[in-house]
Parts: C-alpha cells; sequence; structure tokens
C-alpha cells in the first residue's frame, strides 16, 4: 500500500516537473521573439494578434517535438533573423558577438598602461 | 617619432566602435520579403471554408501559377483589392487560392456574394496559423506561386493596379 502511494505520489510529481519544463520553454522562446508589428515588445509582453498567433504556432511546435533551436530557424526563415532578440552565432554577427570582449581586454590593458605610467 | 602604446589602443578602440556603429546602425530592421521570395512552399493543410475538406501542397497543380491571398471581410485594405482579384481571375494561366483569416464564415461569405467571389479555392484559417508559413503577419498579403511551386514574389498590403500588371508581366515570362 506504502508503495502505491509512493508511485502516485512520483508520477504525478515529474508530470507536474514536466509541465513546469513546457511552460519555462514557452515563456524563454516568447521573451526571445520579437513582435514585429509592435514597437519594442516582445512575443511575451504583446497581445497584439500577430504576438497570440505566435504564441499559438510555438506551443504546436512544442508539442510537435521541435526544439527551441528549430522553432527559431522555423520562424526566422519566414520572417527574417529580425524576429529573434539574441542574434545567432554565425560569420557576420561574430563582431557583435565578440566586441564585447575585445573592449573589455584592450579598455583592461588601457586602464593597465596607464595607471603604470602614473605610478613611474 | 615615437607613437606611445596608449595612444595606439585609444585610437583603435575608437575606431573599432565606429565601425561596430556603422554597421550596426546600417542593417535594414524593417520586414521585408527577402527571406521568403525564392523559396519553396512548404508542405501545408488548410480546411476548405465551406466543407471539411482539407487543401493542400499537393493540390497545386505544376501547369498553372498560383496566387494565394490573404483576406477578411472585416478588413478594409481588402475591399479595396477585391475589384483587382475579380481580373485576375481572367487570366487563364492563374488559379487564386483565398485564405480567409481569423474571420467569420457567414461574414466571409456575404463578402464574397457581395463582391463577387475571385477565388478558384476559398480556404479558411480561422486562428491565424496556418497564415505563418507564408510569412504572414496582417492582411491582405498576397503570394505568387509559379509552376515549380516557388514563391515568386509577395505583395503586403492591397493589390494595386501596379502589382496587377507585374503579376500579368510574370504570368507571361516564359
Amino acid at each position: 500500500m506504502k508503495n502505491k502511494f509512493l508511485i502516485i505520489f512520483f508520477c504525478l510529481f515529474f508530470q507536474e516537473l514536466s509541465a513546469d519544463e513546457i511552460n519555462n520553454l514557452e515563456s524563454k522562446i516568447f521573451k526571445n521573439l520579437r513582435c514585429i508589428v509592435c514597437q519594442g515588445q516582445s512575443i511575451a509582453e504583446s497581445n497584439s494578434d500577430f504576438a497570440q498567433t505566435i504564441k499559438i504556432v510555438v506551443r504546436d511546435k512544442i508539442d510537435q517535438g521541435d526544439n527551441e533551436k528549430e522553432i527559431y530557424e522555423f520562424l526566422a526563415e519566414k520572417y527574417g533573423e529580425w524576429i529573434i532578440y539574441k542574434p545567432k552565432f554565425n560569420y557576420i554577427n561574430s563582431l557583435l558577438w565578440f566586441s564585447p570582449y575585445i573592449v573589455l581586454v584592450f579598455g583592461g590593458l588601457l586602464i593597465f598602461k596607464y595607471l603604470k605610467r602614473r605610478k613611474q | 617619432m615615437k607613437i606611445s602604446f596608449l595612444k595606439i589602443i585609444s585610437i583603435s578602440l575608437v575606431v573599432f566602435s565606429i565601425i561596430v556603429f556603422f554597421l550596426a546602425l546600417n542593417i535594414d530592421k524593417r520586414y521585408n520579403t527577402e527571406k521568403i521570395v525564392g523559396n519553396n512552399v512548404d508542405n501545408f493543410e488548410i480546411v476548405f471554408l465551406n466543407s471539411v475538406e482539407i487543401f493542400t501542397k499537393q493540390d497545386l497543380t505544376n501547369d498553372k501559377y498560383h496566387l494565394i491571398n490573404i483576406w477578411a471581410s472585416w478588413c478594409l485594405p481588402c475591399k479595396k483589392e477585391h475589384p483587382i482579384l475579380m481580373k485576375l481571375k481572367k487570366e487563364n494561366n492563374l488559379k487564386i487560392v483565398g485564405i480567409n483569416f481569423k474571420d467569420k464564415k457567414l461574414n466571409a461569405n456575404n463578402f464574397l456574394r457581395e463582391l463577387g467571389n475571385p477565388y478558384d479555392f476559398s480556404l479558411s484559417d480561422k486562428d491565424g496559423t496556418k497564415s505563418i508559413l507564408f510569412g504572414v503577419y496582417g492582411v491582405p498579403e498576397s503570394i505568387l506561386i509559379n509552376k515549380k511551386h516557388k514563391i515568386v514574389t509577395k505583395f503586403i498590403g492591397p493589390l494595386n493596379i501596379k502589382d496587377y500588371e507585374d503579376i500579368l508581366q510574370l504570368l507571361n515570362e516564359k
């Protein structure tokens, strides 16, 4: 009897866990998608018709077993990369990805050299 | 002349920032049809407006061009472009597929009864999700598909007389 309760408890617990995971994935994707008919809003924030439709499409895609990357690729193919907030890591965007690190390293060097010179 | 290391780094940082800003500010952030034109139409299944039958990509024949028109009875620009669609209906080389977008069946049928039905196939996309396959974000929009099922061009907004002439020109291209 005790074992049966434990099995039911764990079944319900994991079911709840997987539902949470889906909700988290959903909201993560919504936040990373731009509402292209709104002013500076994400799909998560917008109540526009377009945003509502995209939300349904994303939910359907998750139910069909598509992963996050596949969903972004599908929407970028239809609406361009502009619909995704986080830019893809590719040849064109590499400057965008690396520029903060380059500025950080060179900026650090600049400060270091300046402080060294002042000490002397 | 000796140039200090400090100056080289400072100038490089300024030049680098200018390049990044220049490139970033020159990116076109408006939605355009560049991504979708030239692609093959994805597989789709859309229910007919007045029956439970399903229209699929396989129903697009290989002997004619197809114009997919996304419309709604509540959309005023759709009324404006309707005469153009009625004119295009007369073209033998073209079949028009109407996708009724987020609309009520009764209103859609009244609209077609009142203004004429230019569509060879009338389909219904009640929640708007099927139209996402064609990169649609509003109504009206039209997509011209060639005999090989490739998207030739996409029109955002109501079709006008210039679009009509462009379509005729494309239809007559060998």
